[in-house]
């Protein structure tokens, strides 16, 4: 497969962060995006493990992309995945332990967030690994701002604050409670959506 | 008696009470992608269900006798080699890798299977199984089984594991099914174009999920109503003599 007809480095870092945003365009990872964006704090802390993970195994997958063969894809691509969510898991484990309890199984669940696999499959086993590492960063940047956008929503509509800042006084905002309950989840995605494809929409 | 009501309430509350896709959101792709139709939810509820119930007795398997810290297997083997038996094997820090190896592995199999033995079954829902591989319910339940055998305190046994799993792929195939319904209904309506397709979808899931949230507390009513009290009264007075004097008083009341 010839590589001049796929696309460059740069076509691919924009195209991850609008054109193809996993969360609006291509509704791929859908579980860490409604379970963990009740706080931008938590929403933070998976889309950087999400990050790191798709870098690491995209250019690993990129690198060995020669030896992979048809059948055993998508085991070799688990398996890549799964090594460094483990390695992502100790480190939370370490260094952000309360961080770590609070996202729970949500961070062993991102070998299974097909927005890693569906990168694997369409851009690092038939692209060299700077492509790759630049495409990860693309979408990654691009989930990142599904999740952080969502948590917004929830946290200041649902406790009045923002990555922990109150930036609706408690007396003069009742929280709704149901922002940061699982309804709150899928109704604001739901409706960022809607947002979403209205903007889009109207520049098309 | 107990291990039955046990069990009940474990079902109850992992399919209803703590539903895996309107509370936990594992699941959802299939959730939102395979619910046009309520023939194909339904399969696809029923192959999940049943996936989850093979991988949960495998990942239980290895993870009581090689994946958890007192796993007897690691420790034998340690042994063997002539390692010092006061050291600690814990080989928990390879389970991910395990579970997703089990996973695709048992998936593979289930289909050939299905596919040699059982073609109409495999026309019903053979098509659904590949994708199942990559659905996070059925890992979210292996690491669920994963978590309570880490915990020494209260080991799940394999009847447990098993009930859990099941419960969980019921809780699934219900809450698709009724999705699927609601959603053959939205096809006649009227719906702003920003929000067809998955944007309805998400809102129906959220008025779902607010309905599910009702069903809190059921357990805690249904293990009230169904303990038989003289169990529950010696439970407590053994507790409470554990802890002080002061136990008959408790137990006569």
């Amino acid at each position: 497969m010839s590589e001049s007809n796929l696309p460059t480095a740069w076509e691919r870092f924009y195209n991850g962060i609008l054109p193809e945003n996993p969360t609006y365009r291509l509704l791929l990872g859908m579980c860490p995006t409604l379970a963990v964006t009740n706080s931008v704090q938590a929403a933070l802390t998976m889309a950087a493990a999400t990050t790191f993970v798709l870098f690491c195994s995209n250019v690993m997958i990129s690198l060995i992309r020669g030896l992979l063969k048809p059948h055993l894809r998508i085991l070799v691509f688990t398996l890549t995945i799964a090594t460094f969510v483990t390695v992502a898991d100790r480190v939370l484990a370490a260094y952000l332990y309360d961080m770590s309890k609070q996202l729970g199984p949500y961070i062993p669940l991102i070998i299974v967030n097909c927005i890693i696999i569906s990168r694997c499959e369409a851009c690092s086993s038939v692209q060299g690994p700077l492509v790759s590492a630049v495409d990860a960063i693309g979408v990654g940047l691009g989930f990142t701002l599904g999740l952080v956008s969502i948590a917004t929503v929830r946290e200041i509509l649902g406790s009045g604050t923002w990555l922990g800042w109150t930036v609706l006084p408690n007396g003069t905002w009742e929280p709704w409670g149901i922002m940061v309950l699982p309804p709150g989840a899928f109704l604001t995605l739901g409706v960022l959506l809607a947002v979403f494809n209205r903007l889009t929409e109207k520049k098309a | 008696m107990d291990i039955f009501i046990n069990l009940l309430l474990l079902v109850i509350s992992t399919a209803f009470i703590n539903n895996f896709v309107l509370k936990y959101f594992v699941g959802i792709c299939p959730f939102l992608g395979v619910s046009k139709k309520i023939s194909t939810a339904f399969g696809m509820g029923c192959a999940v269900t049943f996936v989850m119930g093979i991988a949960a007795f495998l990942s239980w398997t290895f993870t009581f006798f090689i994946l958890r810290p007192e796993a007897p297997l690691p420790a034998w083997v340690w042994a063997q080699c002539g390692g010092d038996p006061a050291t600690k094997v814990d080989l928990s820090i390879l389970s991910y890798l395990v579970f997703i190896f089990v996973i695709a592995s048992s998936v593979q199999f289930v289909e050939m299977y299905v596919r040699k033995f059982f073609p109409s079954l495999y026309k019903a829902f053979g098509v659904f199984l590949p994708l199942i591989t990559t659905n996070c319910a059925i890992l979210f339940a292996c690491l669920e089984i994963l978590k309570q055998l880490q915990d020494p305190t209260n080991l799940w046994g394999l009847h447990e594991a098993l009930a859990y799993s099941l419960a969980g792929g019921i809780g699934f195939t219900v809450a698709i099914s009724i999705m699927a319904g609601i959603r053959e209904e939205l096809e006649m309506c009227d719906i702003p174009t920003q929000l067809r397709g998955v944007g309805i979808a998400l809102l129906t899931a959220a008025v779902l999920a607010m309905a599910f949230m009702g069903f809190a507390g059921v357990d805690k009513g249904l293990e009230k109503a169904m303990m038989p009290k003289t169990t529950a009264a010696v439970e407590t007075s053994a507790e409470t003599l554990e802890k002080a004097g002061e136990a008959p008083v408790e137990a006569v009341r």
